[in-house]
């Protein structure tokens, strides 16, 4: 099976988020850049898993420029075959979808994975996007992915409940928790993503659909207030007459 | 502007279609619903601006390029400026294949109404809601999808007429073989109220009293990760950075620490409650009301409290 498993950066979930160009980009001074958990935990482990059942190829791509090379070796080191890398600013998730889905309809894959959302935009967007560039089926928010020739098996989350699900190759699904378990990549692992393939693609052109103008942080809260454990029915009452939410 | 609405089958009594129908109304313009399955209860959404609900009957149960269909043939009927999802499960499948489809750019998770002086622009949350971003969106056709609990569903009175419509979905190419839905339980990302519950608890044979605080209450429950990881409850109860993110009126904490992580999907709760027996607590600074104290005494004796509450209320 020829799987394509999209990648993202996103900050570390520690990271402080601040801006600065008059609040119009994210500052990343200090900051630590991971592949975006959902990307790296479940789309990458769960590729790797069938190919080493059922055989084939896993390749990852990524929209980013020649800094983001890093997290590409951290996939590789984790197990991916190959690397493709558009070399552009992933300006906004309709941009990203139309460079890998030009790609993927080149290069023939039956499967294209990708995370449920990135951490830092959460947009839940460049999965469906892609689907529909692709003209294939999307099975989104999976939890559970099984091959058979050319029939998916999936368990997926919908509103209220799960889902079991089948559906043909090719198609897009994008993962979530309980598809895979986390990998740390060993020595081997590392040494050998140095020298797998990584190829650089120029974007194409693409319409502007969307961009972020500007970035605020919420307000800071006011200090908590302390209540007695043992006068509950005052938390009560605040939360009837002051914070008036019950 | 004139707006279209997507609604799913049988959500027409649903908050979360009120708020879609709401901001719609506020786009000033005409409002039409589009729906499939069935239409009962269709009409009620005239009360929160919706002039029209358009179903098309001819389905149950669709996938998303069902659903992309059908809500890109009500595009092209009504001729909508904007079209407004609720951003629940279904929207996220569909709304990107949506803005593909018509070439229309797509705000995911929007938190407020439109800014339209200057261009058309719209807050969202980023960073797992540790900051808000202003998206401007460029393309003739808007998509917006709503977080839910964003805006306040407005009662305006009126009536819609239910039509009849022909989406010209197609066939399905997803293959339901199973569906699991648990009764009664309210999802996770509607719920105002939301009773949560950490480590602190100790094990899952404890959640009783968590249990009677969210019944006394009527809140949904929630977990932090590690909780879900070892399978103390569902993972469709994990809450924060990679679970699912909330912002309900009420959010309480117990036995929760208040990682960096946690709180990434739970700051935008109106209020917030944190139980902790450590008063050092990371998340006592994240709180809008704080007690001390070791959960086991302290949840009964919330729920107690709200108990005489409701009684005398
Ligand atoms: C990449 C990444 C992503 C993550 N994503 C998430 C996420 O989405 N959601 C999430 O929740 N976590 C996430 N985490 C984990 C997070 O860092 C914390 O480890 C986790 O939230 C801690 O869970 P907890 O508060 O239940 O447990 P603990 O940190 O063990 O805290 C238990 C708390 O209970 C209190 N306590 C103990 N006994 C009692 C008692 N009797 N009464 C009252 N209080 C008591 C203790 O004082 C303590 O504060 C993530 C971590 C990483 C690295």
């Amino acid at each position: 099976m020829n799987i394509l498993v999209c990648i993202s950066k996103s900050p570390d979930t520690t990271s402080k988020i601040a801006f600065t160009d008059g609040n119009t980009k994210f500052d990343e001074n200090g900051v630590q850049y991971i592949v975006n958990p959902y990307d790296e935990w479940y789309a990458l482990v769960r590729a790797l898993e069938l190919k080493e059942t059922i055989g084939g190829n896993v390749t990852i791509i990524t929209v980013g420029n020649a800094a983001d090379e890093s997290i590409i070796r951290k996939a590789l080191a984790i197990g991916a075959d190959n690397a493709v890398r558009i070399d552009a600013e992933p300006t906004d998730a309709f941009f990203v979808a139309s460079q890998i889905a030009e790609y993927a309809k080149k290069n023939n894959f039956d499967l294209v994975l990708t995370g449920k959302e990135t951490i830092n935009y959460n947009g839940s967007q460049v999965a469906g996007m892609i689907a529909e560039f692709l003209d294939v089926p999307f099975a989104s928010q999976a939890s559970k992915l099984d091959v058979n020739g050319t029939t998916l098996t999936l368990e997926q989350e919908i509103v209220g409940g799960l889902q079991i699900v089948e559906v043909s190759t090719p198609a897009v699904v994008s993962c979530a928790k309980g598809m895979a378990e986390q990998r740390i990549p060993n020595m081997r692992g590392i040494m050998a993503a140095r020298t797998k393939p990584l190829e650089v693609i120029a974007p194409s052109a693409v319409d502007v659909y969307t961009s972020f103008e500007s970035y605020s942080l919420p307000d800071a809260k006011k200090a908590c207030k302390m209540i007695d454990p043992s006068n509950m029915a005052e938390l009560v009452d605040l939360l009837h007459n002051e914070a008036k939410v019950i | 502007m004139k707006a279209l609405v997507y609604i799913n089958t049988n959500h027409f009594a649903a908050k979360a279609s009120f708020e879609a129908v709401t901001y719609a109304k506020k786009l000033g313009g005409e409002v039409t619903v589009v729906a499939y399955g069935k239409a009962a209860g269709a009409e009620a959404l005239g009360a929160y601006g919706a002039n029209k609900v358009l179903v098309d009957s001819s389905i149950n149960d669709a996938d998303n390029q069902q659903i992309t269909r059908l809500v890109a043939s009500a595009v092209e009927a009504t001729g909508a400026e904007v079209v407004i999802f609720s951003h629940d499960l279904v929207a996220k499948a569909v709304a990107p294949r949506l803005s593909v489809r018509l070439k229309a750019g797509l705000v995911s998770g929007a938190i407020a109404l439109p800014e339209t002086g200057n261009g058309f622009t719209c807050k969202v949350n980023v960073f797992s809601g540790k900051a808000f971003g202003n998206v401007a969106v460029k393309t003739a056709v808007k998509i917006i999808s709503l977080l839910p609990n964003s805006i306040q569903p407005e009662n305006v009175g009126g009536t819609a007429t239910v039509e009849a419509f022909n989406g010209n979905v197609g066939a399905a190419a997803i293959k339901v073989m199973d569906t699991k839905k648990p009764e009664g339980s309210i999802p996770l990302p509607e719920a105002d109220l939301v009773v949560s519950a950490g480590r602190g608890l100790k094990g899952p044979e404890n959640w009783g009293i968590v249990e009677d605080l969210a019944n006394v209450l009527g809140a949904a429950t929630a977990c932090s990760r590690p909780v879900a990881d070892i399978g103390w409850r569902p993972h469709h109860e994990h809450v924060g950075q990679t679970g699912v993110a909330i912002r309900p009126n009420l959010y309480i904490a117990a036995g929760i620490s208040g990682a960096i992580q946690h709180l990434a999907g739970v700051n935008g709760s109106k209020v917030i409650v944190v139980i902790n027996s450590d008063s050092e607590a990371p998340f006592f600074k994240a709180a809008d009301y704080g007690i001390v104290g070791d959960a086991f005494e302290v949840l009964p004796k919330l729920t107690e409290a709200l108990k005489n509450f409701k009684n005398a209320n």
